[in-house]
């Protein structure tokens, strides 16, 4: 076994979740940076797939992600040395310091300290949304990029429909239409 | 009896609940409080605010947390467990299956795809944070934290770490 690459997965794992404030998937753009960033386990492209479809199944996204990303990286071990580490510090800490808390959720600086976080987490959000949608382009081109998005929105946001029914609805769509491929290398180019 | 019970109150919001850990909350709510009558209302809330404040997942925490009031370390285990392991499975399963093909034309078509939605998904996300931070710290503060964080993280590459942090350090002395 490879302990040094244990070691790398499980630091990568602990660091994202412990400074992942507001749910599972705030931490996505800093699981993205260990990954992609700092220790290069995916290219930018396949752990966008990653997530796209840890987005298409039900279930929490970030153990999704965690047990994947280990799985790949470290096999069997590498998967639950993920795991381990994105769950249990978080789910003891919460065991742990609920009774606390409550004496401490109105102290000035702990709220400050929660509200300060709120727009750090939308601004990584944010930039991972710009290269989702750079990938899209290079992919489909910028008039396609532009209708799937026009359409996402419209269908998520106004008529309310579920993020998994519109992506699997999309991927059938996708399979089914006869590929192109001149077309798309020469957007490719372009 | 009381471990199967956990695992049957954690395992359903974790195959039908889309949208991640978040989305999932209401269902483990029925499950716990309607269902099992482990907590009441009140109490899932204030848990489920506390667990809030603090950092990761939070349906783990939820799991966490109840398991280990209802049957102690080994609820806490098995109520994690029931979480995790369904849909982890199904993602290394088809994730394997994706890999197999990921060269086949159609199967590339599908993958570019859904890029624009889930950019439309994690972007609605970012404005949820953005209107939720000038609902709690007004405009200017807001404003301030969000250029800082893009300039530091894009243009200086600093780590997120070092930006959050130092966003907490903020948090605790201007906004206080």
């Amino acid at each position: 076994m490879d302990f040094r690459k244990q070691w790398h997965i499980f630091v990568a794992m602990l660091r994202a979740n412990l400074l992942g404030y507001g749910g599972g998937p705030a931490t996505i753009p800093l699981i993205h940076k260990e990954v992609v960033g700092t220790y290069k386990w995916m290219e930018d492209d396949e752990f966008s797939d990653v997530v796209a479809l840890a987005n298409t199944l039900p279930g929490p996204i970030v153990t999704k992600l965690s047990g994947y990303i280990g799985h790949h990286v470290g096999g069997l071990i590498g998967m639950i040395n993920a795991l381990v580490a994105a769950v249990f510090p978080t789910a003891i800490l919460t065991i742990l310091l609920v009774g606390t808390l409550v004496s401490f959720q109105d102290v000035p600086a702990v709220q400050g300290m929660t509200e300060a976080i709120a727009p750090v987490v939308g601004v990584l959000l944010i930039v991972m949304t710009y290269n989702f949608l750079k990938q899209s382009r290079q992919k489909v081109g910028f008039w396609g990029t532009f209708l799937l998005t026009l359409v996402s929105l419209v269908v998520l946001e106004l008529l309310n429909i579920h993020p998994a029914i519109l992506i699997v609805v999309l991927m059938v769509i996708a399979f089914s239409r006869r590929p192109e491929q001149e077309r798309e290398q020469a957007q490719q180019k372009g | 009896m009381v471990y199967w019970h956990l695992f049957v109150a954690f395992f359903i919001p974790g195959i039908v609940g889309y949208g991640g850990g978040p989305a999932s909350i209401p269902l483990i709510e029925h499950e716990v409080v309607n269902r099992y009558g482990w907590m009441g209302t009140q109490e899932f809330g204030e848990v489920l605010a506390l667990g809030n404040a603090l950092p990761g997942p939070i349906a783990t925490k939820m799991a966490g947390f109840i398991g280990f009031e209802v049957a102690g370390v080994p609820g806490a285990l098995v109520a994690i467990f029931a979480t995790v392991a369904p849909s982890l499975a199904a993602m290394l399963l088809l994730m394997k299956l994706l890999l197999k093909y990921k060269d086949h034309p159609r199967v590339q078509q599908m993958t570019s795809f859904i890029r624009a939605p889930i950019a439309v998904l994690l972007g609605v996300l970012a404005f949820q944070f953005f209107f939720m931070s000038w609902d709690d710290s007004g405009v200017v503060h807001t404003v301030v934290l969000v250029g800082t964080s893009l300039l530091l993280l894009e243009k200086f590459k600093v780590h997120p770490a070092i930006v959050i942090a130092g966003a907490l350090v903020y948090g605790a002395v201007v906004l206080s």
